[in-house]
């Protein structure tokens, strides 16, 4: 295990190359309003964050992560376009008996620019790449882009489309609500006795909660429209299905996904994304015949990001989490932005997990 | 040094804790007074009774401050996080069953699974801004049940008693809780999810992992076993 001043100069070393880069250096606070993670991430996060109350802004978070506190310091009051580097230090609990890390540092690389979102992906991936070359590291791409792409253009209901999209993140339920809406699942027992009464709502008992019967009476309704649509046209499953199991290197899925595109035209422009992404990779040198992309990578990470995502592993240290994760977190910027939007794409790394890998080559 | 036995300290799982090593051939008792928390214990030498609140007991069992404890499974796993690290369950006793359930409005004829619950908890806070508010005490077992079956725009809010008239009073939606007949919620007009509870507790013989364990409490704990008539 590297000392702590060690991992110091490590974290200093990487945030000087990055503002040599032209990053401008940023910090955030260490307690965040626990509402606004709360909001984004869910109750899960509560698992995962330290929870601590304050007396004058009520419940506190020991920053999760330095995105969301960048992206609203760049929303309130950023230029464009930016490019932001800070490091500090995250606070993660670890509840269950992974033996990992509470509180570690990160240095992150973040670019907010509307010019052109491929430039940007490949900047970002390229600069992790290049300051952990030394490293042999193995780099996994995916692109949530293309799946939410699949999804919005899948034969059914915007209902249904909209239930798969929010648990996209869900690998299991999403599997049971496309299973479903498939028709190779049964509608949960009750429902249609429920639909076939002659009023569903009647109930000996009085309605209390805040919940309005109006809206009891619209979620019925939404039950006799799922109930009434076809199921998912089982080809588009299928090519949904190999969407996400896709394993390949960048250069032959791009070929690969042309012919997707085909059947499902509704991915033709995140596919010209993902071209133009894989080009402009391939300008910064990133040797794109060997650069793996998993169709379903990411799907279990932070649900923001919403693009090109990535993480860099040490093969020789299975045990140890990704030494670098990033991505692109388009729609973050709209939820964080009162009103504001700006395409974005960025990354950390972790110093002490970077010197831990350099010390097992050394 | 002896081994040292927690066990509630008063009510019903007290009298039943004593019941069942009684049964076995183990007499626990209270010495003194009636009011006085010190206990004794008959029929194997070297365990020593040591009575609290079953609340602490699982804190106890993490710290290594006592070697065995009784208390619910559901306290165990609520209060100590990766809880089979610091503890083992050595028997579940067969008393104390209830279960903790998630219940909601009887009205809400639309929703009868957490899949519904789902479904209800995302047009919910489309409609009225915020997340659907499910009162609990019980944290981080409900947490854990709604993450692994995929449940999400719920919050948790707390809730240390009278947990079913929350929803009447208008600050939670819904409700997690220990139930053992179900009358309670009844009588709350609520109704319990469809499919497995969330846990379903009983009272149960605990082993700490992290009390020291000499040479000697280990022939204690073997004697014992013998006697309680399970094995290793």
């Amino acid at each position: 295990m590297a000392d702590a001043a060690a991992i110091r100069d490590e974290a200093a070393r990487l945030l000087a190359f990055f503002e040599a880069r032209g990053a401008v250096r940023v910090e955030t606070p260490v307690l965040q309003p626990a509402e606004t993670l709360l909001d984004l991430y869910g109750e899960d996060i509560r698992a995962r964050a330290y929870v601590t109350a304050d007396p004058v802004v009520g419940e506190a978070m020991l920053r999760p992560d330095f995105t969301v506190p960048v992206v609203q310091m760049h929303m309130a009051h950023g230029a464009e376009p930016a490019r932001y580097t800070y490091a500090g230090k995250v606070f993660r609990k670890q509840e269950e008996a992974t033996h990992r890390a509470p509180e570690y540092l990160q240095v992150g690389y973040e670019v907010f620019d509307r010019a052109d979102p491929a430039a940007a992906d490949a900047e970002v991936f390229a600069l992790i790449a290049e300051v952990l070359a030394p490293l042999g590291l193995r780099a996994a791409t995916g692109d949530i882009g293309l799946l939410i792409a699949a999804i919005s253009g899948l034969t059914t209901t915007a209902r249904r489309k909209a239930a798969l999209l929010r648990h996209l993140w869900r690998p299991r339920r999403f599997r049971t609500l496309l299973d479903r809406f498939s028709g190779r699942a049964p509608a949960p027992a009750g429902r249609a006795d429920l639909l076939a009464r002659a009023d569903p709502m009647a109930c000996d008992a009085p309605l209390i909660g805040l919940r309005s019967a109006a809206e009891i009476a619209e979620r019925i309704e939404a039950l006799r429209e799922d109930a009434a649509a076809p199921p998912i046209p089982a080809h588009e499953v299928r090519l949904l299905t190999d969407l996400m199991a896709l394993r390949e290197t960048v250069d032959n899925i791009a070929e690969h996904l042309q012919d997707l595109a085909v059947d499902m035209p509704a991915i033709a422009p995140a596919v010209a994304r993902f071209t133009a992404r894989a080009e402009a990779l391939a300008a910064h040198g990133v040797d794109i015949t060997r650069l793996d992309f998993e169709g379903s990578y990411g799907r279990t990470s932070l649900e923001y990001y919403d693009g090109f995502v990535f993480g860099f592993y040490a093969e020789t240290r299975p045990d140890l989490p990704p030494v670098a994760t990033g991505g692109r977190y388009d729609a973050l910027t709209r939820v964080l932005g009162q009103g504001g939007e700006i395409p974005a794409v960025g990354a950390v790394i972790r110093p002490e997990l970077a010197l831990q890998v350099a010390e097992g080559r050394a | 040094m002896s081994v040292k036995l927690g066990v509630p300290s008063k009510g019903r799982l007290m009298e039943k804790t004593f019941d069942w090593f009684g049964a076995r051939g183990v007499r626990l008792a209270l010495s003194g007074s009636e009011r006085e928390y010190s206990g004794a214990v008959e029929g194997i030498d070297g365990l020593e009774l040591v009575l609290l609140s079953a609340g602490e007991i699982p804190r106890e069992l993490a710290a290594g401050r006592i070697h065995l404890g009784v208390t619910g499974s559901d306290l165990v796993r609520e209060k100590l996080g990766a809880w089979d690290e610091k503890v083992a369950e050595l028997e579940p006793m067969g008393f104390g069953h209830a279960d903790l359930v998630i219940a909601v409005p009887k009205a809400w004829v639309d929703v009868t699974t957490l899949d519904d619950l789902d479904a209800a908890a995302a047009a919910f806070r489309a409609a009225h801004g915020f997340r659907l508010r499910i009162a609990t005490k019980y944290h981080r077992l409900v947490r854990d049940y709604l993450r692994e079956h995929g449940v999400a725009d719920y919050q948790l809010v707390d809730s240390q008693g009278a947990t079913e008239g929350t929803v009447k009073n208008e600050t939670a939606e819904a409700i997690a809780d220990i139930t053992s007949t179900g009358e309670t919620l009844r009588a709350n007009h609520l109704k319990v999810l469809a499919g497995s509870p969330v846990h379903r507790s009983q009272a149960t013989l605990f082993k700490s992992r992290k009390a020291q364990w000499s040479e000697s409490d280990r022939a204690v704990l073997a004697a014992l076993k013998a006697r309680l008539g399970f094995g290793d």
